[in-house]
């Protein structure tokens, strides 16, 4: 029986094997590996480029106090993007579960509709979720626009669960139950995450202090945007990755706003506007950029 | 000798739900090539779309073709080098007389081309063609777009590969089996391809793949649910059913819970005890031959577990706050946020507070209808909006009409779902529509072509539905408002209800919609008494006669105003018709009709309406005016089509 992290090596070694770049976790909260800009800035473009990586995925309002045997505040992603997608991208796939040990001629597997979508993104795609013996094990996407762009080449997502995954191996009903390492559960390892952010996201954010975070966040990604000049000779030492930093903060910001209950009505479209226009436009200038510098 | 065709277009897994669709029109596609066959039949898996035809030509016919040259009088150069283009000797033209003069012309022979040739220039087009709601690139910006990557072609004609190129695949005559149990690449002929396939772990037929499901869970009461079956059929190449468990215990939970669970999240069919009760069991169909190591069955049972403890985790944590407490945070809650500071589901319920009136259930109810939109479980699983609110109502208290509204008030949510139960259910669903309606109409949300985002049309119908079927005393205009556009698109669906659903005459119902259509359940019977009456035999011709009149009517511009004056009505048939229309008024119409027809005939037969004398003319169309007020009550039977 594997563990949680042998999982994950055996997953990353099988997609090295394919010509995958390994990246390790990026140290900025997301609530998805797609907003990393290993994916959201890479798949723009024309060129190929291929990657896998672990993502911690923080969805503050799936936070249940560790009280919940299937939902957390933060979850593990395996995230792989195949830039352009290979013919046989879905043998690939499947290949990369019986390396972790499932037989596909005793289970059962299907692939159901369905498209993804990501607002605050302006990127949305085509696919299915991977249904292993009724459990929804993955998502499979052709993405088909990013930053409101259409791709130049079709990448393929494939998103992991790595939590289901393994206690999917593991026959466990609970996920706190995984075994993580020899000798460490699941819990032992995460526990007082689930149940600290809970509380904080819940109970003890200051409202106040994370909308002036927000504004801060997103006075300097617009300042930095708004200095970014196509024209420019110098424009390709641009700090457009710093200010993509900056959105990813906001996004955060306003997840854990929206988990404390404090966006209205009114406000949560205007919110999500907002930090759709910043994204997009780090997605525009980021293609301007680096179509420059291929030429 | 005519040959067998094959097409399969190999593809990554078609959403179920648009196969059926997707091969009709693959159908019509092919037969759009006009190459003869004499029979097509159409097949699918998830991952294949197959046309084979039977009696296809080798050949089209050959034919010919007269090609015309210069005229008779053109220097002979120019005669010569019309020959050599044309590939003959000038002793071969003759000579040809048109309208316009002698010209040389040449009957040229076409020999038929290849079916083999036709296809392959046909085939990527008709492919790419199949209509699919929603498409896809995957080769790259600017290439193909497919429901799914079309990731190989066999295209067969006879032994023949007819050959061709789409989307960097090249057509061939290998096929690929199931993704685990069979090969990746087989080689096929045409006869062979269905068995061969079937070796591969390919049931190629829906109809066949349908007969082993049901087949085989024959040995377990399921609750039937042939829209799930259909699905099951379409999203496996070789399904196999399997009966799962789960605990007891769960069975407190409300067996809608249980059920959506298992229906919408799991496709898992129910199943029933000897009494017709929910068992704690479930079907599940699988992609493979056999669960041999019992893998299959314990993972979609640990799913399930999950799933219902889930459900019962939110069930009890739900009933922490009652509804009646919830209704504030309806205020955090969006309607549409196009009303901006109305479009709260807070705002929504007090306009439909304001609509109910006073009646304390339904108002009570409509309080409480949205108020489950805040609850995990309703989070969880949105399509139990409204059920789960009263479920809620009734562990909270709530009186058996209270909660049995609220329970109801989406329906009816389709032509084949039922209307709500009860006349509060009826009020509060009827409020809940016709504020949605009113909303989004308001402010432009008009529904145009096949889009409609926010189900008006469903919304509509519901409302002419609950109206009609529910007999609602309610006048449908005044809940409408004075909005044009949406007055008229409730017509659209008054007409449609009582056409299509209804099966009435379109010219029935424009008849007596004519008549008014402000009480919907008046309109029906009205509708019903004009259906009766049309067989009968003096129905057509009055009709064609309120035609008549209506058309001397509109000539004269007559709208009444004029008092009849019964002394200038002339002796005979049109005093007689007077008399005869006087003494039915105010009587069915049903009775009147045998009566009124030969009055009405004779009045036109010996009476001219235009007479010279302005006030007899004038007298004359005040009688045809209340002539048709009077018995148009029913219907304007002006509308109706008659054979005559």
């Amino acid at each position: 029986m594997p563990s949680f992290q042998e999982i994950i090596f055996k997953l990353k070694k099988y997609w090295a094997d394919r010509g995958c770049i390994i990246q390790e976790p990026y140290d900025i909260e997301v609530g998805a590996g797609t907003m990393v800009s290993e994916t959201f800035l890479r798949v723009l473009g024309p060129k190929p480029y291929s990657v896998a990586y672990v993502q911690p995925s923080r969805r503050p309002a799936d936070g249940r106090y560790g009280d919940n045997p299937n939902r957390l505040y933060k979850h593990s992603q395996l995230q792989v993007i195949l830039k352009p997608s290979p013919d046989d991208v879905i043998e690939q796939y499947l290949g990369s579960l019986e390396a972790i040990g499932i037989d596909l001629r005793a289970h059962d597997i299907k692939l159901e509709e369905d498209n993804w979508e990501a607002p605050t993104l302006g990127a949305w795609g085509i696919g299915w979720q991977v249904m292993l013996d009724g459990l929804e094990i993955s998502q499979f996407t052709y993405f088909q626009q990013c930053g409101g762009i259409d791709l130049d080449l079709v990448p393929a997502e494939l998103t992991y669960g790595l939590e289901r995954l393994t206690a999917f191996l593991q026959v466990k009903d609970s996920v706190y139950d995984i075994e993580w390492a020899p000798g460490y559960s699941y819990g032992d390892v995460r526990y007082q995450d689930e149940l600290q952010y809970s509380v904080y996201n819940f109970e003890m954010a200051e409202i106040a202090t994370l909308w002036k975070l927000f504004e801060l966040h997103e006075a300097e990604a617009s300042r930095l945007l708004k200095a970014y000049n196509p024209k420019s000779s110098e424009k390709k030492r641009f700090p457009l990755l710093p200010t993509y930093d900056q959105v990813l903060k906001c996004s955060n910001l306003f997840n854990t706003l929206d988990s404390r209950g404090a966006i209205s009505v009114t406000e949560r479209q205007a919110v999500i506007q907002r930090v759709r226009k910043l994204a997009v436009g780090v997605a525009n200038a980021w293609v301007d950029q680096q179509s420059e510098q291929s030429s | 000798m005519t040959l067998p065709f094959l097409l399969e277009i190999g593809t990554e897994e078609i959403p179920d739900w648009m196969i059926p669709t997707a091969l009709e029109n693959l159908r019509m596609l092919f037969e759009k090539t006009g190459i003869p066959h004499e029979s097509v039949q159409l097949d699918a898996t998830p991952r294949r779309l197959v046309l084979r035809a039977e009696g296809l030509p080798e050949r089209q016919p050959d034919s010919e073709e007269r090609v015309m040259g210069p005229a008779k009088a053109a220097p002979a150069q120019a005669v010569a080098g019309f020959a050599r283009k044309q590939g003959i000797p000038v002793e071969s033209l003759t000579i040809e007389v048109t309208p316009k003069g002698e010209y040389y012309s040449f009957l040229k022979k076409v020999a038929g081309r290849r079916s083999k040739d036709i296809l392959a220039e046909a085939l990527p087009n008709v492919i790419l063609q199949i209509y699919f709601p929603k498409t896809m690139y995957w080769t790259g910006k600017g290439g193909p777009r497919f429901i799914r990557p079309i990731r190989w072609i066999v295209a067969l004609l006879g032994e023949d590969i007819v050959p061709f190129e789409l989307a960097g695949v090249r057509s061939g005559a290998l096929t690929s089996g199931h993704r685990r149990l069979g090969a990746r690449e087989i080689v096929i002929t045409i006869p062979e391809y269905e068995r061969r396939l079937r070796d591969h772990y390919v049931i190629l037929s829906a109809e066949e793949r349908r007969r082993k499901i049901t087949e085989e869970m024959a040995g377990v009461k399921i609750k039937p649910d042939p829209a799930l079956l259909e699905t099951l059929v379409y999203i496996t190449e070789f399904p196999t059913p399997i009966t799962g468990s789960f605990d007891t215990q769960f069975l407190e939970l409300p067996e809608e819970v249980l059920v959506t669970v298992m229906r919408h999240h799991q496709k898992y069919f129910s199943v029933e005890d000897s009494e017709g009760k929910l068992a704690p069991q479930f079907v599940a169909v699988m992609n493979i031959d056999a669960d041999r190591e019992g893998f299959v069955r314990r993972g979609n049972e640990r799913v399930l577990r999950a799933r219902f403890n889930d459900a019962r985790f939110f069930w009890e944590t739900d009933q922490k706050k009652k509804l009646a407490d919830r209704i504030d945070d309806l205020r955090a809650v969006t309607f549409l946020k196009d009303l901006k500071e109305q479009g709260s589901y807070h705002d929504k319920i007090e306009r439909m507070v304001a609509l109910l009136g006073d009646d304390a259930h339904a108002v009570r109810a409509a309080r409480l209808c949205k108020c489950d939109l805040t609850t995990e479980l309703v989070k969880e699983f949105t399509e139990l909006q409204g059920v789960v609110g009263g479920l809620y109502a009734r562990v909270q208290g709530e009186p058996e009409p209270v909660w049995q509204a609220i329970y109801d008030h989406y329906k009816p949510e389709s032509m084949e779902d039922a209307i709500p139960r009860h006349r509060t259910g009826q009020l509060v669903s009827l409020a809940d529509k016709v504020d949605t309606l009113r909303s989004c109409f308001g402010v432009g949300l008009i529904p145009t072509g096949s889009k409609d985002p926010y189900a008006l049309r469903r919304a509509a119908q519901g409302v002419v539905r609950i109206l009609v079927e529910g007999k609602v005393d309610l006048p449908i205009r005044s809940l409408l408002g004075d909005n044009p556009q949406l007055i008229e698109f409730v017509e659209d669906r008054v007409r449609f209800y009582f056409r299509d659903i209804r099966g009435f005459k379109y010219d029935e119902v424009n008849a007596a919609m004519a008549a008014g259509w402000n009480d919907l359940k008046d309109l029906e019977a009205r509708l019903i008494r004009v259906q009766r009456l049309r067989p009968t035999a003096d129905f057509e011709p009055l009709a064609a006669a309120f035609k008549r009149i209506k058309n001397i009517l509109r000539q004269a511009s007559f709208t009444g105003g004029v008092t009849l004056d019964p002394a200038l009505l002339e002796a005979g048939p049109e005093r007689d018709l007077h008399h005869e229309a006087q003494a039915l008024a105010g009587q069915p119409i049903e009775g009147a009709i045998s009566r009124l027809r030969p009055k009405v005939d004779l009045f036109f037969d010996k009476v001219l309406v235009n007479a010279p004398d302005e006030r007899i003319r004038q007298n004359r169309l005040m009688l045809l005016y209340t002539l048709s007020q009077e018995f148009s009550r029913v219907a304007d039977f002006s509308e109706i089509v008659t054979n005559s």
